[in-house]
């Protein structure tokens, strides 16, 4: 995955975004579009981590709140203006809800470090490794994990 | 795989289902020249085809097969089922080394010299089959003057015409590529063997569209050239487009409405028009007609007689009905399923009909047409039914029902259980089906897509099965409905009709225990409250307004929805939710709305399960689905404390009303208690016992009505309603009880209510008494029924005798008894209630008596004089009115 990844110079990009006042990243190639929430209608019953549906150019994206899925403070206010960052995976459209996007940054796999393990059980599975920069850490997360259900649900529903 | 061989598998496999279907239909009328001609032109089109991409092994075949029509064709050979199965099986070889091609790219090594000599031998005249009578009509036939017959126009040749067969030798000898070969023309057509040597030669026949073929069948030519082939992926996109077009056609009419005189008014208005129209068409490229599903199925039903030896008929109405492909779709194998079901379990053998006194060709009828928003198919047999009693051990063998339960069930219900996961009765396996999945995957196949699937089976006579399903998925008609500031889509479908209630609206919502009904035409109706069945935020309350109650019905389970507000209705497109969201309960789609918002659409389904009597859910519910069409079984009753004792119950179809009232509106009058009831006074009797009024407070009444006259039931507290299968446990000797029934795992006393119509309205009841207004014998299966009619026709003045079954009612005869009227139930088992009623009309004795039909749905009775629903007491007592009257006063006159 990340050999295919990774351009002439061996760097591999990531779009950065902000959850919380933290900094993570997603690789660009699982990264199908990043765009801003006008509404989102709630799916009742649905899982936790759901934020809701919303209209992306007459299509139907699935939110998933960020906030939510890594276990932290919820938002305040709604969805409206948030940033997506949006998902396609098996034909199906999908969007992580996170406060705001940042630029994109091309990281050198070799400063990058695994995840450690004392992490938080909702972070261990989708944190697939850290970067320490300058400007701090960056939480590099497996965007298609993301929209796997949280540990605590699968829990719940056994 | 290169692009050609691609589209010639596909054309080929759809030629080759044609062929499959003609032949069928050529075996049983061989002097159908149109049907052969065209079966010829297919083989031949697939034998040219394949020489031109160089697959020999298929060409050889193919060419055999050819070989073989052709001397059909000439009339050399006489048709013999034999020769046909010859064919067909160089067919299903033809089909085995598409799959190989299919698979690999190439053709698969193999060898078919045993069927090309098997075709080369018939051909030759040399299969055992006698030999070709000597043609009707002479083969080539010289007209008057002198002009050529030809066999395939079925006239003679004009003068310089060339016939058919020449051109295609002629096309034979020279064409390298292969040519699609102009069908059979008919004879009021001009001459179009020229027009055929005219047309250009393609690479792949485009001639052989399946529809075409079918059109060219029944002689309307000229529709060939007008088809294309397209990948139904395009279809679906150009669907998805046209969405996203008429979004955003509606958000430009939302920007200029809000412009008092804008230059864009007029031709956006235009491209609205066109807008429409645009996806009204694009939705009809979708249609296929259900004919297209059915294609493959005379050839199982042959292939299923030539392996028993059973003689079928199969009798397909309404094939050009169409419907969303989609759909078509996923209905294909279910019906596949079922008609093998009927052919091979169904149709009896020969013999066995003979002796049966039926026609020794059994028909199958597959029949379809629009009804509504729907298309109905039918799959009907005259078979031999369903073995009830075989179904029933079964069913009692699986634990799918105990053994007192299935008993008491009538054969309706009973039957149902070939609908039950893994429930198979075929007792040896055959080849063809009965391999134990069964009706419960046709079933569940049908629900997935919204469709439905009954079923009416006389053993002896034949099976109905009646599937409805959704002419469509993509595009439903929808309430838009609120609930706590959130709109919802309901499929209006399921939907009844709307009522308002509260708000000084006439209809109120009641709560009893909690539970909320709504008091409808005087029945009681379950609510659901929309926003508690979604578990969605309470808002803040605001003052209490007017809302809504969505009346729906789910299968026979009918129930209201309570939402804050009805929007509107609109056609919505469905999209399936996300694989993430699959799971979640209540909910079936979502859609985006005119004006681009994203809404959530509900499932009927989900919304009745979350009722609490869930219609249908996994396993052994498949019996209390059923039930509640029939007096047993699944019974709303209402639960309640009286006095000493456990809970107490009584059945909700008997209660008029539930009134609360202050305990001291109810007084005394000559030594009774009664209260005001609709401006006039109510007997009341306390169900625990008189002393146990309430003296101060709010005293819960349950209202009966007894004719005219009404009677209070008062209880301590009212419990809760359930629906719930019941067994009655018939031990209780104590007046005013019937007896005990299990209830939500615990012993419940069922009330006799017609104990306490008795004591309440006696002075009423005496008079009628003392009149005796007639006899009345009860012929009823089910004991719940039995004890629950019994009392109330008592206490209406009849003297009543009861007969669980015919034969006991005969008994009766037998020891001299005489009634003015008889009352049968015909649900259990109508044949046997219908020779029932005719050998009551017959006999000398009872002929005089008036005979009522009782049907848990009111359905017809043509041996009956009337016929009446069984839970619609004051119906009943009409009809029973009536019936004694009438024969009292015709028998006086006589």
């Amino acid at each position: 995955m990340t050999d295919t990844n990774r351009s002439l110079d061996g760097g591999v990009e990531y779009v950065t975004f902000e959850i919380d006042g933290r900094w993570f990243g997603a690789q660009v190639s699982d990264v199908h579009d990043v765009f801003a929430i006008q509404a989102v209608t709630p799916v009742p019953l649905a899982r936790p981590d759901v934020a809701g549906l919303l209209n992306l150019r007459g299509r139907i994206v699935t939110a998933i709140d960020a906030r939510r899925r890594l276990g932290m403070p919820a938002r305040t206010g709604g969805y409206a203006g948030a940033m997506a960052i949006g998902v396609e995976r098996e034909g199906e459209s999908y969007g992580l809800v996170v406060d705001a996007v940042g630029e994109v940054l091309r990281l050198d796999a070799d400063i990058r470090e695994d995840a450690p393990g004392n992490l938080d059980e909702s972070w261990r599975e989708v944190a697939c490794g850290v970067f320490r920069l300058p400007k701090g850490l960056l939480v590099a997360l497996d965007i298609a994990k993301m929209l796997d259900a949280p540990p605590s649900t699968i829990a719940a529903a056994a | 795989m290169d692009d050609l061989l691609q589209e010639f598998l596909t054309e080929t496999a759809e030629n080759l289902e044609v062929i499959d279907t003609e032949l069928v239909r050529f075996e049983s009328d061989p002097s159908n020249e149109a049907t052969l001609n065209n079966i010829f032109r297919l083989v031949h089109t697939i034998k040219g085809t394949c020489g031109f991409l160089g697959l020999p092994r298929l060409e050889a075949v193919a060419h055999a097969g050819e070989t073989l029509l052709g001397r059909f064709r000439d009339k050399a050979l006489a048709v013999t089922p034999e020769a046909v199965t010859l064919v067909l099986r160089s067919i299903d070889r033809i089909k085995e080394i598409l799959v190989g091609l299919e698979a690999t790219g190439a053709e698969q090594p193999g060898d078919d010299s045993a069927i090309i000599e098997g075709l080369q031998a018939a051909a030759e005249g040399k299969l055992g089959a006698a030999p070709a009578p000597e043609p009707q009509a002479p083969a080539h036939p010289v007209g008057p003057n002198g002009e050529r017959w030809d066999a395939d126009l079925q006239r003679f040749l004009r003068p310089g015409e060339v016939s058919l067969a020449e051109l295609e030798a002629a096309f034979q000898n020279t064409a390298v590529e292969p040519i699609a070969v102009a069908p059979a023309p008919k004879p009021p057509e001009p001459a179009v063997a020229p027009a055929a040597a005219a047309a250009p030669p393609k690479p792949v026949a485009r001639f052989d569209e399946p529809e075409e073929d079918d059109a060219i069948a029944k002689g309307e030519r000229g529709s060939a050239a007008q088809t294309i082939r397209v990948n139904v992926d395009v279809l679906e996109e150009l669907m998805n487009t046209v969405s996203e077009l008429v979004l955003t056609r509606n958000q430009l009419l939302q920007m200029v409405r809000g412009l008092n005189d804008s230059e864009f008014k007029a031709p956006l208005q235009r491209l609205s028009n066109i807008t429409a129209d645009l996806q009204d068409r694009v939705m009809k490229t979708r249609m296929q007609p259900v004919g297209s599903a059915w294609r493959k199925l005379p050839r199982i039903v042959r292939d299923i007689c030539r392996e028993t030896g059973k003689r079928i008929e199969l009798r397909m109405e309404g094939e050009a009905t169409e419907l969303d492909r989609q759909v078509l779709e996923l209905i294909k194998d279910p019906l596949t399923h079922m008609i093998r079901n009927s052919a091979d379990h169904g149709i009896e053998p020969p013999e066995t009909r003979i002796s049966k006194g039926k026609p020794d060709t059994g028909v199958i009828r597959l029949a379809a047409h629009h009804e509504g928003g729907h298309i109905i198919i039918l799959v009907q047999d005259d078979g031999a039914g369903l073995g009830t009693s075989r179904i029933r051990e079964k069913a009692i063998e699986k634990g799918l029902v105990g053994a007192a339960e299935a008993a008491g069930m009538t054969d309706q219900q009973i039957q149902r259980f070939i609908f039950a996961p893994g429930f198979s009765t075929a007792s040896k396996i055959t080849n063809l089906s009965g391999r134990g999945v069964g009706m419960d995957v046709v079933k569940t196949n049908i629900e997935v897509i919204g469709g439905s699937i009954e079923l009416q089976s006389v053993e002896g006579a034949g099976t109905t099965f009646r599937i409805k399903i959704p002419l469509t998925l993509a595009i439903v008609s929808a309430l838009i409905l609120g609930a706590r500031g959130q709109r919802f889509a309901m499929p209006q479908t399921s939907v009844l009709e709307l009522v308002r209630v509260g708000g000084g609206a006439e209809h109120k919502i009641d709560t009893i225990n909690r539970t909320p009904v709504l008091r409808l035409r005087e029945k009681l109706l379950p609510l659901l409250e929309l926003g508690d069945a979604l578990q969605l935020q309470p808002l803040p309350t605001t003052q209490e307004r007017a809302r809504y109650v969505v009346v729906m019905q789910v299968g026979a389970t009918r129930f209201g929805v309570v939402v804050d507000d009805v929007h509107d209705t609109e056609e919505i497109v469905v999209k399936p939710l996300a694989t993430l969201l699959r799971g979640v309960p209540r909910l079936s789609g979502a859609t985006i709305l005119g004006d681009g918002s994203v809404v959530v659409i509900l499932d009927p389904n989900g919304l009745c399960e979350a009722l609490g009597s869930a219609p249908e859910t996994v396993d052994a519910n498949a019996a209390a689905e059923i039930a509640t069409v029939s007096s047993e079984g699944r019974q709303s009753l209402l639960l309640f404390r009286a006095g000493s004792g456990g809970v107490k119950a009584a059945p909700l179809m008997l209660i008029t009303r539930l009134e609360e009232t202050d305990a001291t509106s109810i007084e005394r009058a000559d030594g009774r208690a009664v209260m005001k009831y609709r401006g006039a006074l109510m007997p009341v009797i306390h169900a625990g016992g008189d002393h146990m009024f309430r003296t101060e407070g709010q005293q819960p009444v349950l209202v009966f009505s007894h004719g005219d006259q009404p009677f209070g039931l008062a209880v301590d507290e009212i419990v809760d309603i359930v629906h719930e299968d019941v067994t009655l446990d018939l031990a209780a000797d104590r007046p005013g009880v019937i007896g005990a029934a299990l209830v939500r795992g615990k012993a419940t006393e069922m009330i006799d209510v017609g104990y306490y119509v008795e004591q309440a309205t006696a002075d009423w009841s005496q008079r009628n008494r003392a009149k005796k207004r007639g006899r009345v014998l009860l012929v009823e299966g089910s004991d719940f029924a039995r004890t629950m009619l019994t009392p109330l026709i008592q206490a209406a003045g009849y003297e009543i005798a009861a007969a669980p079954t015919p034969d006991d009612a005969w008994r009766l005869h037998e020891a001299g008894a005489r009634f003015d009227a008889i009352l049968a139930d015909v649900d259990a088992n109508p044949a046997a209630a219908a020779t029932f009623a005719e050998q009551v009309a017959a006999d000398a004795v009872w002929s005089g008596a008036a005979r009522i039909a009782l049907s848990g749905s009111g359905g017809q009775a043509p041996q009956f004089d009337d016929c009446v629903r069984k839970t619609d007491r004051s119906q009943l007592l009409a009809a029973l009115d009536y019936a004694v009257t009438a024969k009292r006063s015709w028998g006086n006159a006589a």
